[in-house]
């Protein structure tokens, strides 16, 4: 199983190099927590809009801010590896007999554990602000499946940027024109009963939405088939993505 | 069975960039060989062949008796191979750089500590060991990337550039290392674009110019080709070389002229005794010289016969022409 074993140690690797960034790490764990506080500030009189579906906005927002900080810390992995192609990494592994998947597959759990991380802190301070995990801790896990799954599709997403494009300004040019607009379909922020009709259907077919309606059905105690349907929805939608990085990477290996 | 085997191996990359336009030579075991050209030569990409990451477009190379196309994977697992740019990760420690490597490698991990270690103090980096790669200085980083590319002892080392960008100091220390290591008997290929690098460490070396090799052999056959010294003379007025050229190639003793950016090179028996002569045939055919010096043949007059220009290691960065 050397897959599983140079998938094991590559992703070592990396989380060895974050714990060197202490600077990273904080902000990457304040920065969900002050996501969380912001937000539910400045939103706060959402909740009393007729129709609303929550009575404390901030019982609403935080599985929408879980899946939130799986969106923006995965649109950066395809960087880092394009730190590595500049700095020879790659190259140097490459000459190595580790497996090629382990070389792409690490990066992508990698993500997903820094999301799953960051989801707990930010469930946590939630609860902390009042809101409740009524789905106990198998729905606190529905959130971070959720999360993890969208962050494994997203950084596959923009490690395929990465190699297709091999410039950074281009995985983040891409990465925010897509996803900024997926958020703002999704009912990451707001009410689904609350959009209008179209938005609603588009919704229907947005991957972050998915997302999003799987990990608060989670949160609020209502698991049932539509969540294991957009879980599913969701897996597919990463192994479809996966599969792309994996082709770009293919790519990449024969450019060379 | 020789442990590098290149027979016409050729490259076009996407665009049409011919890297290389058929290349072979052989590498015996134990042996050091270098490759020798200017940037843009071909050197990188004949490496990145050998090493696997690159496959040719033509031509067939073996590497251990493997082919590098079809047993990619077991070549990897024979081969050590240092790159130009220092694969070393910045923000591991030369430790754990080290045992990663090794990890990939699949060495088992008790083996693995005491390589770790054994390679440490070979590079002399034990006291940095624990401290990661970011600090290390550009000889030490190269040293470690050495120490990385042996981690599996393999039979054949591959060095890309080993010594370019390094201080005189950190350059000499990394050639008694190569030189160690051939001792050792390890067979290493490496490439340079300096001449005395090549004429230092190999023990057969092939000239790479335009994605081909234009002279090979040990550094003494190449030099002894060349019986006879080299003359350099300068013009007062450079656009005249043609003319002088002609000039030169007529007197007696004088076997050929190359010019070469406005310079032009007489090859003769005999250089000082020849100066007076060289010197008079172009005074008397008109050309007034500026400026004239002889040497004894080195690599450069290899270079230059074999390619007809002068060596510039950066001078010539350009691709090979398509």
């Amino acid at each position: 199983m050397d897959f599983l074993r140079d998938t094991w140690y590559l992703f070592g690797r990396l989380v060895q190099s974050s714990i060197r960034m202490p600077i990273f790490l904080i902000i990457s764990v304040v920065q969900p927590a002050l996501w969380v506080v912001l937000f539910g500030q400045l939103f706060r009189s959402v909740a009393t809009i007729p129709g609303f579906e929550n009575d404390s906005y901030i019982q609403f927002l935080a599985p929408g801010i879980a899946i939130m900080t799986s969106l923006f810390s995965s649109s950066y992995s395809g960087m880092s590896l394009l730190g590595d192609i500049d700095r020879g990494v790659l190259d140097r592994m490459l000459a190595t007999p580790a497996s090629r998947a382990a070389l792409m597959v690490s990066r992508l759990l990698y993500s997903a554990a820094q999301v799953i991380l960051q989801a707990t802190i930010i469930l946590g301070v939630a609860v902390l602000l009042g809101a409740r995990a009524k789905g106990g801790l198998l729905g606190l896990l529905v959130v971070l499946l959720a999360a993890a799954l969208l962050s494994v599709a997203l950084s596959a997403f923009s490690n395929a940027l990465g190699l297709l494009t091999r410039r950074q300004e281009l995985i983040l040019a891409i990465s925010n024109f897509t996803l900024l607009p997926m958020i703002f379909s999704s009912s990451m922020l707001m009410s689904q009963h609350l959009m209008p009709g179209w938005l609603g259907v588009v919704a229907r077919f947005n991957p972050i939405n998915w997302a999003v309606s799987s990990a608060r059905s989670g949160f609020e105690g209502q698991v049932g088939s539509p969540t294991l349907v957009s879980l599913l929805l969701l897996a597919a939608f990463a192994g479809v993505l996966t599969l792309f990085a994996t082709r770009a990477f293919r790519r990449y290996l024969k450019s060379l | 069975m020789n442990a590098i085997q290149v027979t016409d191996l050729k490259k076009t990359y996407a665009g049409g960039i011919e890297a290389l336009r058929g290349i072979s030579f052989e590498v015996a075991q134990g042996e050091v060989f270098a490759l020798l050209g200017p940037n843009g030569a071909g050197k990188s990409t004949t490496m990145r062949i050998l090493t696997t990451l690159s496959t040719p477009t033509g031509g067939e190379a073996r590497v251990a008796g493997l082919d590098v196309t079809r047993e990619g994977a077991k070549v990897r697992l024979r081969i050590g191979y240092v790159a130009q740019n220092p694969g070393v990760d910045q923000f591991a420690t030369g430790r754990e750089n080290l045992m990663l490597q090794g990890r990939l490698f699949r060495l088992p991990p008790d083996r693995l500590a005491a390589r770790c270690d054994e390679l440490l103090r070979l590079f002399g980096l034990e006291d940095a060991a624990n401290r990661t790669a970011q600090t290390y200085s550009g000889g030490m980083k190269r040293r470690l990337d050495v120490a990385m590319g042996l981690i599996h002892q393999p039979e054949v080392l591959f060095l890309d550039e080993p010594t370019t960008g390094l201080d005189p100091e950190s350059r000499s220390r990394m050639w008694s290392e190569i030189r160690r290591l051939a001792q050792g008997g390890l067979t290493i290929l490496l490439t340079t674009h300096y001449l005395e690098e090549a004429d230092q460490l190999a023990r057969r070396l092939a000239i790479v110019d335009h994605g081909q090799i234009v002279a090979e052999g040990t550094p003494e056959q190449l030099k002894k080709k060349l019986a006879g010294d080299r003359v350099a003379l300068e013009l007062a007025r450079p656009e005249q070389a043609e003319g002088a050229s002609a000039a030169l190639q007529s007197v007696e003793g004088v076997e050929s002229v190359v010019i070469d950016a406005g310079l032009l090179y007489a090859r003769v028996r005999h250089g000082a005794r020849a100066i007076p002569t060289l010197v008079a045939a172009l005074e008397s055919a008109g050309f007034e010289v500026a400026e004239v010096a002889t040497r004894r043949p080195s690599l450069d007059d290899v270079y230059l016969a074999a390619t007809g220009h002068a060596y510039h290691a950066d001078g010539d960065d350009k691709p090979a022409r398509a």
